[in-house]
Order: C-alpha cells, then sequence, then structure tokens
C-alpha cells in the first residue's frame, strides 16, 4: 500500500515535470530577476548590481506613478463592466434562447472569426472607422445625427475603451457560457412554476449559478487590460498612459532597473486582485 | 414550435449589433486593402486595385514579411507540438493527485495572469544577462509556452472531468497495461480535444506579440513584424497583409476543422459495439 502510495506521487512528479521545469524557467527565474534587477541601479548605458532603493524611490515619488496608476485601474474597471454587461447578455443570448447545438456552434464560431486577424492590424483599422472623415463621423453627417464631425472618437480614453471591449468581450463570453450551459434547465422551469417573473428568475436563479463564469471572465478581462501596452498606446495616440506603456518607455530607453521597479508595482497589484477574484471561486472545480 | 418572447427579439438584436462591432474592423481593412495605387491608409477609396498585394511580394516595399512569416509558423508549430505534449502529460499527472498538485495548479493560474510583457521583459534579461543570447527558438519560444500551457492545461481539466474512467477499469480489467491504457484507450478517446489545444497553441503563439517583443532577437516574427510596419508604412499594404493572414489563417481553421470531423467519424466507426452478439 504504501509503495503504491509513493509511487502515485512519483509518477504524477514525473508526468509534471515537463510543466513544472517551464514553469520554473520562464517564469519563476525572470520574476525573481525582475524583482532583483528592480533593487539595481542604472546609468545611460548600463546597469549596476546594487541593493538600492533608487528605483522605487523615484517611482513612487514621481506624481506621474499616480496618475498613470489610477489610469490603468480605471481602464480596467470600465473594461471590466461594459465586457461584463456585454459578455453577459451574449452568452444568455447563445445558452438559453438558442436552441439546437449547430446554431450555437455557427454563431459562436462567428464570432470569433475576427481575433483570426493580427491584434495589431485590427487595431489599426480602428484609425479609418472612427477618425475625423472615417466611415463613422461620415454616416452620423449623413443622417443628420451631428454637424461637425466628433473629434473624441478617435485618440481619447473612448478609443482606448472600445478597443478593449472589441479584444476582449470574447474572454467574458466563453466562460459564461460554458457555465450558464451547465444549469439545469428544469431550474428554470421550477422557478417560472413558482410564480417567478423573468427578471426574477434572471437575478435570483441565473446570476447566482453563473457566478463562477462571471468569475474566471474578470479575471481574464483584468489582467489582460492591466497588462496591456499597446492598445493604449496606439489608440490613444500615444496621448495616455498606463502601467504597461511605463514599463515599455523605460525599456526603450534602455532603462531596465525603473522598468523592473514599475513591473514590480503592476505585479503585485494584479496579484491581489486576482487573489481576491479566487477567493470567490474554485477554477478546477468549474471546468 | 413554441412563440419566442420579446426578450429573445431584442436579445438577436443586441447579437447582431455586437457581430457588427466584432467585425467592423476586419471589413474595413478587407474594403482597404483593395484601395487603388493613389490611395491612402484611409477612406475614401482612389478606384479598386490588386496594387498593393503585388507590393507585399516586391522585398523593397514591405522588408521581411516572408522571413518572418515562415519564423512565425516554424515557431507555431514548435509551441504546438510542445503545448500537446506538455498538456496531456500534465493533465494525467494532475489526475493522481499527487503532493504538492496544489501548488502546481497556483503557478499556472500565475502564468495566465501575470502580465505578458513581465515574461517578456524577465525572459528578455535573464538570456541577455546569462550570455545566452535572445532568440525567437530558445527565449522566445520558452515565454509563448508559459502563455499557452495554461490553457492547454485548462482544456484538459475541462477534457478530463468528462472523462469516464470506467474504460481504464475495464482496459485493466482485460490485462492491459498502463502504456497500452494509455494508448489505445485514453488517447483515442480524448484525441478531438487535443485538436481544440493544438489549434490554441498554434494560434496563442502565431498572433503572439508582447511576450516575443524583448525574447525575439534579431530576427523578428510576423506580429513584431508588422509592429514594426505601423510606425514606418504608411501605405494600404498593411491592410493587405491584414488581409492575406485572415485568410491564411481561416485555412489553418479549417484544416483543424477537417481533421476533428476525421477523427469524430473515425471514433464512430471505431465505436461502441454493445448490444451487437458476439
Amino acid at each position: 500500500m504504501n509503495r503504491n502510495l509513493t509511487s502515485r506521487h512519483l509518477i504524477g512528479w514525473l508526468l509534471a515535470a515537463p510543466l513544472a521545469l517551464v514553469l520554473l524557467l520562464f517564469l519563476i527565474l525572470p520574476i525573481c530577476l525582475i524583482v532583483v534587477v528592480s533593487f539595481w541601479q542604472s546609468t545611460a548605458f548600463s546597469m549596476i548590481p546594487a541593493f538600492s532603493f533608487e528605483n522605487y524611490e523615484f517611482l513612487f515619488g514621481s506624481p506621474v506613478t499616480y496618475a498613470v496608476f489610477f489610469n490603468t485601474v480605471k481602464y480596467a474597471l470600465i473594461s471590466w463592466a461594459v465586457t461584463l454587461v456585454l459578455g453577459f447578455t451574449v452568452a444568455y443570448f447563445l445558452a438559453f434562447h438558442v436552441r439546437s447545438l449547430t446554431w450555437q456552434v455557427v454563431l459562436f464560431l462567428l464570432c470569433t472569426v475576427p481575433f483570426w486577424t493580427s491584434n495589431i492590424i485590427r487595431m489599426i483599422s480602428w484609425i479609418p472607422f472612427l477618425g475625423r472623415n472615417g466611415i463613422a463621423n461620415s454616416t452620423l453627417m449623413s443622417w443628420g445625427v451631428i454637424d461637425a464631425p466628433l473629434e473624441w472618437l478617435l485618440f481619447s480614453d473612448f478609443s482606448v475603451i472600445l478597443a478593449f471591449v472589441h479584444l476582449y468581450t470574447l474572454f467574458m463570453v466563453v466562460p459564461i457560457f460554458n457555465t450558464m450551459m451547465r444549469i439545469d434547465r428544469s431550474l428554470l422551469e421550477a422557478a417560472n412554476d413558482a410564480g417567478a417573473s423573468g427578471f426574477q428568475t434572471l437575478v435570483n436563479v441565473v446570476i447566482p449559478l453563473t457566478k463562477s463564469g462571471i468569475m474566471i471572465g474578470s479575471i481574464f478581462v483584468i489582467t489582460l487590460v492591466m497588462g496591456d501596452f499597446i492598445t493604449v498606446r496606439f489608440m490613444s495616440g500615444s496621448q495616455s498612459a498606463n502601467m504597461g506603456r511605463l514599463i515599455s518607455n523605460d525599456i526603450a530607453l534602455l532603462q531596465y532597473p525603473s522598468a523592473a521597479a514599475t513591473a514590480v508595482v503592476l505585479l503585485a497589484t494584479v496579484l491581489l486582485m486576482i487573489a481576491a477574484l479566487l477567493r470567490i471561486v474554485d477554477i478546477r472545480k468549474e471546468l | 414550435m413554441e412563440k419566442r418572447p420579446l426578450s429573445f427579439y431584442v436579445l438577436s438584436a443586441i447579437f447582431a449589433l455586437f457581430l457588427l462591432f466584432l467585425y467592423g474592423p476586419t471589413l474595413t481593412i478587407g474594403i482597404l486593402s483593395f484601395q487603388g495605387p493613389q490611395g491612402g491608409l484611409t477612406f475614401p477609396m482612389r478606384g479598386v486595385s490588386l496594387h498593393w498585394f503585388d507590393q507585399l511580394f516586391q522585398q523593397q516595399a514591405v522588408g521581411d514579411i516572408w522571413g518572418s512569416f515562415r519564423r512565425s509558423l516554424v515557431l507555431g508549430l514548435m509551441v504546438m507540438v510542445t503545448t500537446v505534449v506538455v498538456s496531456i502529460m500534465a493533465g494525467l499527472a494532475f489526475r493522481k493527485r499527487f503532493a504538492g498538485a496544489g501548488v502546481l495548479f497556483q503557478l499556472v493560474i500565475a502564468s495566465l495572469v501575470i502580465p505578458s510583457i513581465l515574461v517578456s521583459l524577465g525572459v528578455g534579461l535573464m538570456f541577455s544577462q546569462g550570455g545566452l543570447g535572445v532568440h525567437w527558438s530558445t527565449s522566445g519560444f520558452g515565454s509563448q509556452l508559459t502563455w499557452t500551457l495554461p490553457f492547454g492545461l485548462l482544456i484538459m481539466f475541462a477534457v478530463f472531468n468528462r472523462f469516464d474512467p470506467a474504460f481504464e477499469e475495464a482496459a485493466r480489467d482485460q490485462g492491459a497495461s498502463a502504456w497500452q491504457t494509455l494508448r489505445h484507450v485514453v488517447l483515442p478517446i480524448i484525441a478531438p480535444s487535443l485538436i481544440g489545444v493544438a489549434l490554441f497553441g498554434f494560434t496563442l503563439s502565431y498572433d503572439e506579440f508582447a511576450r516575443t517583443l524583448l525574447t525575439a532577437g534579431s530576427y523578428n516574427t510576423l506580429p513584431l513584424e508588422i509592429y514594426g510596419m505601423t510606425t514606418n508604412v504608411t501605405t494600404p499594404v498593411i491592410f493587405a497583409l491584414g488581409t492575406l493572414t485572415t485568410m491564411f489563417s481561416f485555412v489553418i481553421v479549417a484544416l483543424f476543422l477537417g481533421l476533428l470531423k476525421l477523427l469524430q467519424a473515425r471514433q464512430t466507426r471505431a465505436g461502441s459495439d454493445a448490444g451487437k452478439g458476439v
């Protein structure tokens, strides 16, 4: 019996070894290195190993940091709220109103097609769409809704969040749809028989039962938006910044220790948010 | 057929708008890539032509996109194969509930939520400080795996949660060894899902930008090359490239779907003989 037990753990570890090795080499070590480098000093062209709080002092001493940090959280929260409402609605439609599996698959695949174009190219193509003489403005003007082109459509917070919603709503739809599909349909009938209105069923039955899907989707959207640096650059026309852009700007200037310090702060923020969310849901049980 | 409630029509309309929103950029790219030779990156169209597709094949107009395309393809295949193999092994491992499985799982989730740019920065620093030098096939390959493996493993969890262990017990009762059970029972049953893992692995790698940004070294992958083009190419040639890569993605997905159909057909043929007598 005892031998059996040992061999179970041994075989388990042998099978998991490649995964553990990849994570050790390409996740744990690099992150440790970032933490170490964040205490180094740097000159214009090189890094000097040291144990100095210089980078952090500079980071926390600059008002820019707080503004950028606030911006990062703002983008994350707004994008989260919008993708949640939109993603839930789309998932609800697919799960409860589309009746045949074939149609569900077809409509779902239809949602994934745009993701086969390169992210970056899709982002650039918002420019002819939202720009001063873009499709959106000329359409609105021809309908007589507006007289002059709307300037805030492009290179603004609006366009940044629009791009986030465009990129990440599907990450919300998939897990919510997955949990909705596993709701026992007789529960809905029971609610109906007990006299609940459609809205009451939604609030008291469907939403509590899809909580785990909502959490998983939220984790995806929040981490993707918090860690982004390229969407904000393209869609704000380099006019606003988030933590990711701060890091990538430092990298472009070869200021690795400074980039590492910002990275550590970003990492801590993201991990705290996720730890809070994970307290509410057990991912493994939900798949 | 029972009558549809009003909410069905409202939700259908929202869904249709959502699709329109998703397809907006793709369609814009598609239209603008046929811009006439005098046309620019924005509307209006100045004639219709294949000029910009032709430009894609002129070396001086676009730099090394074909080289970067080749590298992305090779890297995607490397990541795909590794993801499939490592995910199957890890999926089997987690079923054994070995000591420390919880910690490893937490790490997998961490790998999923840690911002890509951090992995990129860390791996890039590690390889350059370690004197190894960054290259897409070493550091780039590794940092992409930290993104594809969590997805692969999560799919394996979903698969094994629905897997009936009775099949394995039956095989063991018939005297099959552990390897034979895996090779002849488990793998054929989960094969269609492995297509999913493979597709995820390939497409996530093929389109990955942030994780390869600081780990690819001097030879660009396709997303990096496209990123470079956005700063110095100001003609619709970039839209032509977008249209072409979308077409290519369609071909890839069609291939995978075809393979899936083939596997499912095989499974039905080799499927249950229950009730057919002996």
